[in-house]
C-alpha cells in the first residue's frame, strides 16, 4: 500500500525540498582530496543557485582525515560536518582503535559521527559486545551526534535488522542508519520500514525519539520520496525533519534538482544543468 | 548565497485518475445474441456513482421475456461452441484476456466510478486478476481432461451466472472464463448497483468476435436473477452473493437436475498468535478487513488475537487505521473508498448500532468524510463476545470485531464456531503451528501470514453456509463439466 503513493504537483515539490534538506551529502573514497571536499561543501550549502527556494543539505559526510576541510567549508552555514569512524566500513579493529578514530574525528571538528557496529560480534551472537562498543563510542563522541550503522545487507534477515536496531537504540544511538554504502545493498524499502517500526516501538516504550538514516541505494527522486512516505505513515509528520530523518547519498541530489526543475518548467532538465559536485 | 532552511509541512496533493479517457455511452441495452438490444419487457434505470450519488449511465434491466431470449440465444449457440476444438475456444479467451489488458485503465476507472472502490485496487487487483483468469482458463481449454485426472469430459450446456456488486468485473471473469473454456455458453446477470464493467466486457466480447449467443449479459435486480435461475432451459447455476439468496436458489433448483455452485457469505477468522511478526500481521489485518471497504465475502472480519499480545496488536492496529486515507475513490492515494450503496450503508449502521447495544467497545476513526455519497469510516470493536451479532453476522463493511483467545485449541474452536466457513488467516512464525491450525480450520481458503491473496491457479470456495463448489485452478473446471 505504502509503496504505491502517488506524489504529484505541490506535494512533489515540497517532498523534494524536504528530501534535499535531509541529505547527508557524502563522499567516502580513497581518492577524496581537500579540493573535492571543498566543492562538495559548496554544493551542500547551496545546491542550486538558480533555485533559491531549495534549502541547504543537512550535512556533509567524509572520512575523519578530511573533517577539518569540511569544517572550514561549512563555517557559519548551519550545515553539519559529519565523519565516519570506528574502522569504517568493516569495523574490524580493536575497540581502542575505534575509540581513537572517533576521538580524532571529534577533535578535528566533527559534529556528527557515523559509526559501524561489529557485525562480526553481532552475527556471532555477542550482543553485549555490540552494545558495549556503542556505549563507549557514544562517550567518546562527547557532544557530537552519534549515528549507528547496522549494515543491513550483512545481517541476513529482517529479524536481525530489527534486533540490531533495538540494541543500537538501547545503547544510546541518536540515529540508526542502514548502511555504509559499501555493501551489496542499502536502504531497501523493506529494511527502511523495519527500522522505522523499531524506532516507533522504541519511542513508544521509552519516550526517547531516535532518528533514522537511510543510506545507500537511494539514488532517484522517486526512491527518496518513497522513503519519506514510509516515514510519514510509520512515524508521522514529527519525523519529517532533518533532526530525525536523513538520507545518505551522493548522486541523489542532482536527480532531486532535475525533478524539481521539471515540476517548474514542465520539461526534463539536462544533467549538465547542475554542477556535479 | 545560502539556501533557506524552513520546516516543510508535507501532505500528498490530490492525485486523481482522470475519467476523461473513458468512453461510456449514456445508455446501455441488454447484451443478447452478440448485440445490444432494447429490453422487451424490462425497464431502464440509472446506475449511481456511490461517491457522488450522480448517475453514471442509464442501464436496461431485463424482464422475464428478455431473460428467456438470452437463454434461447445461449442454447442456440451452445452446440457450435462446444463443437469447436479446445484450441479454438482457447484462442477466443486469450483474445478477451488481451482486450481486458488493453482497456485496463478504462475498466479500472469505470469500476471505481460505478462501485466506489479505490482506483488503486481496481487498477492493481480487479482488472489484472480478471485478465489473469481469462489467460488461465484459455490455457485449460484444450487440456480439460488433464484437469480432471484424465477422464472424459463434456460441457454441461447453458450456464446461468449471477455475480455480486463487490468485484463486478472480477467475478464476471471468475464465472465466464471456466464456463466458456469447458464449452458451455453463459447468461450472466451482473449486480443491480454495478453493471457497467460487465457491459464493457460485453463490448470486449464483440471486439473479440466471440460467436453470437456464447455470452449474454443481462443486468437486473433480484427478480431478474430469480427468473433466470427458474428458466426451464438452463443446465447450470453459478451464484456468488448472500447466503439467504443462495438458499432460495438451492430450493428453487431442488429436483430439477440443474448443477449448482454457490459462493456465499462469510465471517472469516483472522487468527494472530503471540509469536507472529506483529507489524506484518497488522498490515495483513488492515488488508483483510479494509480492502474494498470490507465488501469482501472472505474479509477477515473476526479478528482473533492471542490474549498475551492483544493490547499491543490492537494498539498498533488503531494507530495504523488512523493513517488510512478515506475519500475519493478515483484518487490514487485513497485506501478506503465509498460504500457501494445506501442500502449497504444502512446495513452497516444497523449492525454497528447492534454491537454498541450489546456492550462491545466501538472506536471509529475520526476522519473527514465527503458531504455527498455513501461513506463509513474504519471502525474497530473490542470487548466483543462470541455471542454478539457483530461476531456472528456478516457486516460487509469496514468494521472489524476483535475477540481474544488463550490457547491454540481455543483459537481453533472459536474460529470454527461459525455458520460460515469461507476463509481464514493464520499469523505465526512457527511453521508446524501454521500447518496444524490450518488443517483444523473449517474454511475453504486458509492464508498464512498474508490475507486476501488471490490467484487464478488457486481454488476458492467455502464450507458450511459459505457455499460449495470451487472457482479457480483445475478445481474450477469441474463445476462446468460432465465427467465420465
Amino acid at each position: 500500500m505504502l509503496g504505491k503513493r502517488s506524489i504529484k504537483t505541490t506535494a512533489k515539490q515540497q517532498g523534494i525540498r524536504l528530501a534535499v534538506s535531509m541529505m547527508d551529502l557524502t563522499t567516502l573514497e580513497g581518492a577524496d582530496t581537500p579540493g573535492k571536499v571543498r566543492h562538495l561543501c559548496a554544493k551542500a550549502v547551496c545546491p542550486a543557485p538558480t533555485m533559491p527556494e531549495i534549502p541547504s543539505c543537512a550535512a556533509v559526510c567524509v572520512y575523519p582525515s578530511l573533517i577539518g576541510v569540511v569544517r572550514e567549508g561549512l563555517e557559519g552555514t548551519g550545515v553539519k560536518a559529519a565523519s565516519v569512524a570506528t574502522a569504517f566500513p568493516s569495523g574490524q579493529a580493536s575497540l581502542e582503535v575505534k575509540l581513537r578514530d572517533t576521538e580524532e574525528a571529534v577533535a578535528a571538528g566533527a559534529e556528527e559521527i557515523d559509526m559501524v557496529i561489529s557485525r562480526e560480534a553481532f552475527l556471532a551472537g555477542d550482543d553485549t559486545r555490540v552494545m558495549e562498543e556503542i556505549v563507549r563510542v557514544k562517550e567518546a563522541c562527547g557532544d557530537a551526534h552519534l549515528k549507528v550503522i547496522i549494515e543491513t545487507a550483512e545481517l541476513g534477515s529482517y529479524d536481525h535488522v530489527r534486533h540490531a536496531s533495538m540494541i543500537s537504540m538501547e545503547a544510546g544511538a541518536d540515529f540508526i542508519k542502514t548502511s555504509t554504502g559499501k555493501a551489496s545493498s542499502g536502504a531497501t524499502p523493506g529494511v527502511t520500514l523495519v527500522m522505522l517500526e523499531a524506532v516507533r516501538d522504541y519511542m513508544e516504550r521509552t519516550g526517547r525519539p531516535v532518528g533514522m538514516k537511510a543510506a545507500g541505494g537511494v539514488s532517484t527522486s522517486k526512491a527518496a520520496l518513497h522513503r519519506l512516505v514510509l516515514v510519514k505513515e510509520t512515524l508521522g509528520d514529527e519525523w519529517l525533519t532533518p533532526e530525525r530523518f536523513r538520507i545518505g547519498a551522493s548522486s541523489l541530489l542532482n536527480d532531486l534538482l532535475m525533478q524539481y526543475q521539471k515540476t517548474q518548467s514542465g520539461h526534463y532538465a539536462r544533467p549538465e544543468d547542475f554542477s556535479k559536485e | 548565497m545560502t539556501g533557506t532552511r524552513t520546516q516543510v509541512v508535507w501532505d500528498y496533493a490530490p492525485a486523481p485518475e482522470s475519467p476523461d479517457h473513458v468512453r461510456l455511452r449514456d445508455s446501455y441495452g441488454l447484451f443478447i445474441g452478440g448485440e445490444f438490444r432494447d429490453p422487451v419487457d424490462g425497464e431502464r434505470v440509472p446506475t449511481i456513482n456511490p461517491a457522488t450519488e450522480e448517475s453514471v449511465a442509464e442501464i436496461a434491466f431485463a424482464g422475464p421475456q428478455d431473460v428467456r431470449a438470452a437463454v434461447e440465444a445461449a442454447r442456440a449457440a451452445q452446440p457450435r461452441w462446444a463443437g469447436l476444438s479446445g484450441l479454438e475456444r482457447g484462442k477466443y479467451l486469450f483474445r478477451v484476456a488481451r482486450l481486458i489488458q488493453e482497456r485496463a485503465r478504462e475498466l479500472a476507472v469505470v469500476e471505481s466510478m460505478d462501485g466506489g472502490k479505490p482506483v488503486r485496487e481496481s487498477r492493481d487487483v480487479d482488472v489484472p486478476l480478471a485478465a489473469a483468469h481469462f489467460f488461465h482458463y484459455a490455457g485449460w481449454a484444450d487440456k480439460l481432461s488433464y484437469g480432471v485426472g484424465g477422464r472424459e469430459v463434456a460441457p454441461l450446456g447453458v450456464a446461468a451466472q449471477i455475480v455480486p456488486w463487490n468485484f463486478p468485473l472480477l467475478m464476471a471473469a471468475w464465472k465466464l472464463a471456466p464456463a466458456l473454456a469447458c464449452g458451455n455458453t453463459a447468461v450472466l446477470k451482473p449486480a443491480e448497483t454495478t453493471p457497467l464493467t460487465a457491459l464493457l466486457l460485453a463490448e470486449i466480447c464483440q471486439e473479440a468476435e466471440l460467436p453470437e449467443g456464447v455470452v449474454s449479459i443481462i443486468p437486473g435486480d433480484g427478480s431478474t436473477g430469480a427468473t433466470l435461475v427458474r428458466d426451464p432451459d438452463i443446465d447450470k447455476v453459478a451464484f456468488t452473493g448472500s447466503t439467504s439468496v443462495g438458499k432460495d436458489i438451492q430450493a428453487a433448483l431442488a429436483g430439477r437436475g440443474v448443477s449448482l455452485t454457490l459462493e456465499l457469505g462469510g465471517k472469516s477468522a483472522n487468527v494472530v498468535f503471540e509469536d507472529a511478526a506483529l507489524d506484518q500481521a497488522v498490515e495483513g489485518i488492515v488488508n483483510g478487513i479494509f480492502f474494498n471497504q470490507g465488501h469482501v465475502c472472505c474479509a477477515g472480519s473476526r479478528l482473533l488475537i492471542q490474549e498475551s499480545v492483544a493490547d499491543v496488536v490492537v494498539g498498533k492496529l488503531w494507530e495504523r487505521m488512523g493513517r488510512l486515507r478515506v475519500g475519493d475513490p478515483l484518487d490514487k492515494n485513497t485506501d478506503v473508498g465509498a460504500i457501494n450503496s445506501r442500502e449497504q450503508l444502512e446495513r452497516i449502521e444497523e449492525l454497528v448500532d447492534a454491537g454498541e447495544g450489546e456492550g462491545a467497545q466501538r472506536r471509529t476513526v475520526a476522519c473527514e468524510l465527503p458531504d455527498r455519497g455513501f461513506w463509513y469510516a474504519p471502525t474497530i470493536f473490542t470487548e466483543v463476545a462470541p455471542a454478539h451479532r457483530i461476531a456472528v453476522e456478516e457486516i460487509f463493511g469496514p468494521v472489524v470485531s476483535v475477540l481474544t483467545f488463550r490457547t491454540q485449541a481455543e483459537a481453533i474452536d472459536k474460529a470454527n464456531n461459525s455458520a460460515y466457513g469461507l476463509a481464514a488467516g493464520i499469523w505465526t512464525d512457527k511453521g508446524a503451528k501454521a500447518f496444524e491450525v490450518a488443517s483444523a480450520l473449517q474454511a475453504g481458503v486458509v492464508w498464512q501470514n498474508t490475507y486476501n491473496h488471490f490467484d487464478p491457479s488457486a481454488a476458492f470456495g467455502g464450507y458450511k453456509e459459505s457455499g460449495f463448489g470451487r472457482e479457480g485452478g483445475p478445481a474450477g473446471l469441474r463445476p462446468y463439466l460432465r465427467i465420465a
